[in-house]
């Protein structure tokens, strides 16, 4: 079985994102990784490769530097990675890249594309649905739980209150939730051969899409403060929180 | 300009609130407001969605769209775009809702915007971004018409006091080939107590309550309070310590209760969206430099497990007396 595994490289996954003076994510010279919410993307793929003797292809798009996001897949143990980088794509929006995503997913053999919920850095949360529509495959989405059976595969769906089942034939597209499982540790042999694995680079010419064809559709027009709330009262002491909850609830006539 | 919602339906025919909040909101936008539901309820819905600005609500019945995953919901929306060509459709971020707007972008090659805070116009929005911190004013440019999926709580719903939408039926035949990730099992969890968006005191947990057992400490609190409900940070809702249903923040629910008491929450930007309108933040945690003291109306800078049963007492004694 061949399994695409969509990852994001994002700035400062831990710390607080920078804006550029062009209303942009800083992603260059800023210390980077792998979207926390993408390692068990990529977990997710290595257990379903495991279990049916699949391959695993991570597939990026991003600068540069993203290549640390796709070594840290290959180090997790997935088997190959695709990097799609070119100057006319910073700034693209959800459509642009559904559409370089789907055509590089087109250019070979696939079963199941896998991607997360949403990243940490955009949250749009739209994308891997968008790439689906163009594949012409269906989605089977927001999946706490996966599992693949004779040619189809069977997820929990995370739903308000509770899950669905869902079925679907392969191929399919399927994101999963950060509950889906525990991403695994690469192992010091797992980051040196990942050194060794094959690695691809491609340009929006690799795959026959124009400059005009990757233009945004949403432009940033300005940034301004949210105006900053008043301090509330710190209480260092414990001891005084009992009373002023309580005169807090009653002020808020809640109690 | 035309400005269409798209409605989750439940099977009783009640209206999902975010199409409530974004029918608001499309009144102030549009000369003409249309709702789209398609499912099992939908057309039950025509009250519902013209007393909420509706002139026209497109809606088929038919338990396709609910069947099976998006594809059908999507087909169908391209078919009534195409005849009626509306210039903006408003969209919840529920699940279901997403996979539609999401696909309906590739289809169309429309322009699709996720968590906006408000709108303009009908190419002019805008969102919050760093957990609030920051308006951002967002142009969007492309075919029409564009999409645009707002955060929850964005608008407060009010009734136009119009009468009911008139129902214009669906009928789009559904191709076999988009029938394929199919529902075939739901399972829903009783929660109890108040429902987390509609409960005045929300109080919510995370990794600084240090064990799931914990959490009784926050029931006991929302027992005492009365009309509460316990939430919790994505943290431990990851780590399998509570239900999915009581995660509140970016993936989670957005609240906006009357007090908001946050215990054992440093207050990651992802959480903050979920609750900061809140009408009053009391926060506790350990950690004097936590992000959440930030936005807390009143802060105590402590042990919550310590501290939590004293509250408790305190209430009870309060509402004793």
């Amino acid at each position: 079985m061949n399994i695409i595994a969509l990852v994001k490289y994002v700035p400062n996954p831990e710390g607080t994102p920078q804006m550029g003076p062009d209303h942009r994510l800083v992603r260059e010279g800023v210390e980077g990784a792998l979207d926390p919410g993408d390692e068990h993307v990529v977990e997710a793929a290595l257990q379903l490769a495991e279990q049916s003797g699949g391959e695993v292809t991570v597939l990026s798009m991003g600068p540069e530097p993203a290549l640390a996001a796709i070594r840290r897949a290959l180090s997790m143990g997935a088997h190959k990675g695709v990097l799609i980088t070119d100057q006319a794509l910073p700034g693209a929006d959800t459509l642009v890249t559904a559409r370089v995503l789907a055509a590089a997913i087109k250019r070979g053999e696939f079963d199941l594309v896998i991607g997360g919920v949403e990243s940490t850095d955009g949250y749009t949360g739209t994308l891997p649905m968008a790439v689906a529509e163009f594949l012409a495959i269906p989605n089977a989405t927001f999946a706490r739980h996966v599992e693949v059976k004779d040619g189809s595969i069977r997820i929990e769906r995370q739903t308000e209150m509770g899950y669905d089942v869902v079925e679907c034939p392969l191929p399919a597209v399927v994101t999963v939730t950060a509950g889906a499982n525990q991403p695994r540790y690469p192992t010091l042999k797992g980051i040196m051969q990942a050194k060794q694995k094959p690695m691809e680079n491609l340009t929006l010419g690799d795959l026959g899409i124009s400059a005009e064809e990757a233009k945004a559709t949403q432009e940033v027009m300005g940034v301004e403060p949210v105006p900053a709330k008043e301090a509330g009262e710190i209480l260092e002491d414990p001891g005084e929180a009992p009373a002023k909850v309580v005169e807090l609830l009653s002020k808020a006539k809640v109690i | 300009m035309g400005v269409w919602v798209y409605a989750e339906v439940a099977d009783d025919g009640k209206v999902e609130p975010g199409a409530l909040e974004n029918l608001t909101k499309a009144r102030d936008l549009g000369t003409e407001v249309s709702a789209v539901a398609l499912g099992p309820g939908a057309t039950q819905a025509a009250a519902t969605a013209g007393e909420y600005g509706a002139q026209t609500l497109y809606a088929s019945d038919d338990s396709v769209y609910t069947d099976y995953i998006a594809q059908p919901a999507v087909h169908a929306l391209h078919e009534l775009i195409q005849q009626h060509q509306p210039e903006l459709i408003l969209f919840s971020p529920t699940y279901d809702s997403r996979d539609v707007a999401g696909r309906l972008q590739a289809r169309t090659g429309a322009t699709l915007m996720s968590n906006a805070t408000d709108i303009l116009g009908p190419d002019y929005a805008q969102t919050q971004i760093f957990g609030g911190q920051q308006i951002v004013d967002v142009t969007l440019s492309g075919p029409n018409p564009k999409l645009v999926i707002v955060r929850p709580k964005s608008f407060e719903p009010q009734p136009s006091g119009g009468g009911p939408a008139q129902v214009v039926p669906v009928e789009v035949e559904i191709p076999d080939e988009l029938k394929k990730a199919s529902r075939v099992e739901r399972h829903e969890q009783a929660a109890a107590g108040p429902k987390i968006e509609e409960a005045k005191v929300i109080i919510a947990g995370g990794r600084g309550l240090q064990q799931p057992e914990n959490f009784k400490l926050l029931e006991e609190l929302a027992g005492a309070i009365g009309s509460a409900a316990v939430g919790a940070s994505r943290a431990v809702v990851d780590a399998g310590w509570v239900p999915y249903a009581m995660q509140i923040g970016q993936t989670g629910k957005t609240v906006s209760p009357e007090v908001y008491i946050a215990v054992g929450i440093s207050g990651a930007i992802q959480h903050l969206v979920g609750m900061k309108t809140s009408k009053r933040i009391i926060a506790i945690n350990k950690d004097r430099e936590a992000p959440i003291f930030q936005y807390a109306d009143l802060g105590i800078v402590g042990d919550a497990l310590k501290v939590l049963p004293e509250i408790t007492a305190a209430i009870k004694a309060k509402k004793g007396s």
